[in-house]
């Protein structure tokens, strides 16, 4: 008997072993609660792209671990330098990722973490600068889904 | 294409006595995630190498630790892992699970760890760990040569509701996009790996069980007859594979 | 049998003034909350809510997760090296548990 790619995939997939596997059930932001996060974390402030950079793959291999890299232009002095950096999501359960809080002894406004991101979606890094402004970027994610379902 | 590749890899199972040359799965992966698993700090799989590095210290209840017998594992178990699955003395085959398990109870005079088990987890990792960059260098012959030969009718046999055998797509197939994933040739030269989908470290046997239910086929128990008698074929497929347990994998 | 609980790395001497980076993992299976089980009953949330970090007197750096942050939490920030002392990791859970993990650092003139 011959495999298409197609009977492959279909084969893998259709087969529905829903009472074995650990299942995930849950909500999703809405833009509304985006946006709440995103004013808790500004404290309502004017938000402006640019000086931010936020590396991450156009692609994730695997939401369930995702390396994002946020960097911010700053000379981290005592006068000048990043307070802290907010990651938010688009479309996980819940807006909020985490939060960094530097200073002018951190050297260097970059930091990396592993994050889960449910579903394809975009990522907003946001850095609140010592003198009260917001700056930000933002990445569209592709989150592939694996082959087949195998229980763990 | 795929009906021409597919059917080429079926009709040369039968005569298929050598092992065909397979790649390493980390050469499947992202750049993200072969950085992730190269890097000693960021490979979660290293907390269980760490815990094992203390579990080897540790003495059982009537005073005997690894260590007792092995003294340094850095120097006693180098090149140990590449050489399981192996026949022991009583003519059974055993893994380095089993092998642990068998000192435990025998020479330790201590309970054998349940699989899957956090310590046996641990050990095993520490263990394949003192292996890092060694070929895997399995014996087929002498009185491996049966359990080898059953791994290798296991892996060529049809099996499940799909009723795939594993040389299909890894033989056949392999390198192909199934939805996001690119078909791997099955190594085992990188476990106990730390695997996304489970959040954690988990042994060869558990990827099997997962593989097995995969494709709608059998799972077989963690050290059962099937896995282990596969186990084999597996490291024999994977015979001068670089061991970089523990790997990171999806 | 105690589990190890974290790694960190970073350069055990520094020259004052040096930017040092610092990588940092947990084992922690940072449990979501939206995960049911076999019988579906939800696998109630378990995350590390922050990482907290003390070095010459001051905190230096401090992460506030989220259960988005993938398990065995991992990050990568960097300090600079004033004093030679020692830089105390404490990771605090949702519950108010601590995992403490300390570093020395020597920092030469």
């Amino acid at each position: 008997m011959d495999f298409t790619r197609r009977e492959l995939i279909a084969g893998c997939s259709a087969l529905a072993i829903a009472a074995v596997l650990p299942s995930v059930a849950h909500a999703i932001t809405t833009p509304e609660e985006r946006e709440t996060a995103i004013r808790e974390a500004t404290r309502g402030a004017t938000v402006t792209p640019g000086r931010v950079t936020l590396g991450i793959p156009q692609v994730a291999e695997n939401g369930l671990s995702v390396f994002t890299t946020v960097t911010v232009e700053s000379p981290m002095t005592e006068a000048d330098h990043v307070r802290a950096i907010h990651l938010i999501s688009e479309k996980n359960p819940l807006p909020r990722v985490a939060s960094f809080h530097l200073g002018p002894r951190a050297g260097r406004a970059k930091v990396s973490t592993n994050i889960r991101l449910a579903n394809s979606q975009r990522v907003l890094a946001i850095a609140e600068m010592s003198d009260g402004t917001f700056w930000s970027d933002e990445k569209s994610v592709i989150v592939s889904i694996g082959a087949c379902i195998d229980g763990g | 294409m795929l009906r021409a590749a597919l059917l080429a890899g079926l009709l040369a199972l039968p005569a298929a006595a050598q092992t065909p040359r397979i790649k390493s799965a980390s050469e499947f992966l992202s750049p993200d995630l072969k950085a992730l698993q190269a890097d000693e700090t960021a490979n979660p799989g290293m907390l269980w190498v760490d815990d094992g590095a203390r579990l080897w210290r540790e003495t059982a209840p009537d005073g005997k630790s690894c260590a007792s017998c092995h003294g340094d594992a850095t120097e006693s178990m180098k090149g140990a892992a590449a050489r399981y699955p192996q026949v022991g003395a009583e003519g059974r085959l055993l893994n380095l699970e089993l092998r642990i398990n068998e000192c435990r109870t025998q020479r330790q005079i201590a309970p054998a760890f349940a699989y899957e088990s956090e310590p046996l987890l641990a050990l095993t990792t520490y263990v394949a760990r003192q292996s890092l960059g060694m070929p895997m260098a399995v014996k087929t012959d002498d009185s491996a040569a049966t359990f080898y030969k059953r791994g290798e009718a296991f892996f060529h046999r049809r099996q499940g509701q799909l009723n795939l055998s594993c040389a299909q797509c890894h033989d056949g197939v392999a390198g192909s996009r199934l939805r996001a994933d690119v078909i791997s040739n099955g190594a085992i030269n990188a476990y106990p790996a730390y695997r996304l989908e489970w959040q954690t470290l988990g042994s060869l046997h558990r990827r099997l069980r997962a593989c097995s239910l995969g494709v709608r086929a059998t799972q077989f128990n963690h050290g059962s007859d099937e896995y282990l008698s596969l186990e084999l074929y597996l490291a024999k497929r994977s015979q001068d594979l670089r061991i970089e347990s523990p790997g990171v994998r999806k | 049998m105690a589990l190890a609980v974290a790694r960190v790395s970073m350069p055990a001497t520094a020259k004052k003034g040096d930017i040092i980076e610092i990588k940092a993992l947990m084992r922690h299976v940072m449990e979501p909350g939206y995960r049911s089980d076999n019988r579906g009953q939800i696998i109630p949330r378990d995350i590390v809510k922050s990482l907290s970090v003390m070095y010459a007197g001051a905190e230096v750096f401090r992460m506030e997760m989220h259960p988005a942050i993938a398990a065995n939490p991992y990050v990568v920030f960097s300090t600079v090296a004033v004093d030679t002392g020692e830089l105390v990791f404490t990771w605090t859970d949702e519950k108010g548990a601590t995992t403490v993990e300390k570093k020395p650092l020597m920092v030469t003139a």
